[in-house]
């Protein structure tokens, strides 16, 4: 009699599932990048001033900003817990191949600090002036673009979940990767906010997540095997 | 799988090669030229003194960490080309026990159990048989150390792994707890399963079942 392996998918679901149970049993874990998120926003124009058209100028950075710190405040926790309990080395060592077990708890991460991010976002941008017509690209532009902040992070998270204060190296290794879809990501907000096509931007973040879904997990999986060993 | 493997190898030839391994680290050797075998229905006793490089080898084993010489052979096939091929084989408790404080004990089983060949054992019987009915829905967080010892003893009650490494699986047990253990541990050997352990605790089996290494 063969056994049969146990399935990708179930193993995918079933871990994807407690780390969402365990983040609501955390639920500051939960709030904190969403509270950061909204506060900055919030506090911006406290700084700039109540001009309405160098805030309005200013909104798709502001707003991609926020998002790409929030999603940097939130890395370190990753794979921080699991590592230190114990599960890690459990999740790793058994029939689930490790791209699996990685990509679970990068979705995971997304679900709890990207997506209320992308929810709550339009309100901001609305409150720093932005013109409704571009809302739409503006949550597009977050939808390609925080799954990408999530995967290229988790890579610095797994490279330093071994060291004790690892926040710091993680942030300079993340940072530079996480330039690029700032700057399409801005730059297509802007663009359709000043009425033109943005087909161009958002393709450029679309590959920028096709291909860090690609090739972060094999990344992060070796970077955790280094971090273990 | 354990009676596939038993019937195929017969028990003669050795499941787990290790070959003239050697550990060093911050140029300090810990064990140089370390060879030993397994074969199924034995158990590995690796003793030592504290710092002389148990757990080390124990992560060696568990492929966690590259040996600094020498290989690992698992049906004569190296462990680093095996890689998930050989992690289905075994279940590892380690120092870190691995079970997560914000969840029930049946919730981290159920994890497990979604990665692992399945040994026909749910989660509330796994936790009868480590003596924790009753306590199958209270957060482990609320749990003593040693209960949460049991949890992960539990697990290698789940899966369906012929290899078990057991990393001081002694300690923090209680007296009942300790004789649970040791009943597992003589269940799985006389089905044909392999355990290797450090313990400091002197076990009683069979002599032609022990194997025993110094450090």
């Amino acid at each position: 009699m063969i056994k049969q392996p146990p399935g990708l998918l179930q193993g995918f679901s079933v871990l994807l599932r407690r780390d969402l149970l365990l983040a609501f049993r955390r639920r500051s874990e939960l709030v904190q990048p969403l509270l950061f998120f909204v506060l900055m926003t919030i506090l911006f124009p406290f700084g700039v001033g109540s001009d309405m058209k160098l805030l309005q100028e200013m909104a798709a950075g502001v707003i991609w900003v926020g998002a790409l710190l929030a999603a940097m405040l939130s890395l370190d926790a990753i794979f921080r817990a699991d590592y230190e309990d114990g599960s890690l080395e459990q999740l790793l060592l058994n029939a689930q191949p490790a791209s699996i077990i990685v990509l679970a708890k990068v979705l995971a991460h997304w679900l709890i600090s990207g997506l209320p991010l992308i929810l709550v976002a339009p309100v901001l941008a609305l409150m720093l002036g932005m013109p409704e017509q571009a809302l739409g690209v503006l949550m597009l532009s977050l939808l390609l673009g925080t799954p990408v902040l999530s995967l290229i992070g988790a890579i610095g998270s797994a490279l330093t979940v071994g060291l004790h204060r690892g926040g710091f190296i993680l942030s300079l290794l993340v940072l530079p990767l996480y330039i690029p879809v700032l700057i399409f990501a801005s730059q297509a907000v802007d663009l359709s906010m000043a009425g033109f096509d943005v087909s161009g931007q958002l393709s450029m973040l679309m590959a920028f997540f096709l291909l860090a879904l690609v090739l972060a997990p094999a990344a992060i999986a070796a970077a955790l095997k280094i971090s273990m060993g | 799988m354990l009676q596939q493997i038993a019937s195929f190898y017969n028990g003669i030839d050795p499941l787990l090669n290790i070959v003239s391994i050697a550990s060093v680290r911050d140029d300090r050797v810990l064990f140089s030229d370390l060879s030993f075998s397994l074969q199924p229905g034995q158990v590995l006793i690796i003793e030592g003194r504290n710092g002389s490089g148990k757990t080390t080898l124990l992560r060696m084993l568990c492929g966690l960490r590259y040996p600094d010489e020498g290989e690992i052979l698992w049906q004569d096939r190296p462990i680093e080309t095996l890689k998930n091929q050989y992690y289905e084989q075994f279940s590892y408790v380690g120092h870190l026990d691995g079970v997560k404080r914000e969840l029930t004990p049946v919730e981290n089983l159920r994890v497990t159990a979604a990665m692992t060949y399945s040994s026909g054992i749910n989660e509330d019987s796994a936790l009868a048989q480590v003596g924790l009915q009753g306590f199958e829905d209270v957060a482990a967080q609320q749990l003593s150390a040693g209960q949460r010892k049991r949890v992960a003893l539990a697990r290698l009650l789940i899966s369906d792994c012929p290899l078990w490494i057991l990393d001081e699986a002694f300690t923090a047990l209680d007296r009942d707890g300790v004789k649970i253990l040791e009943g597992l541990i003589e269940k799985h050997i006389n089905n044909n399963g392999m355990v290797i352990m450090t313990s400091h605790q002197d076990i009683s089996l069979p002599a032609e079942r022990l194997v025993k290494v110094s450090l």
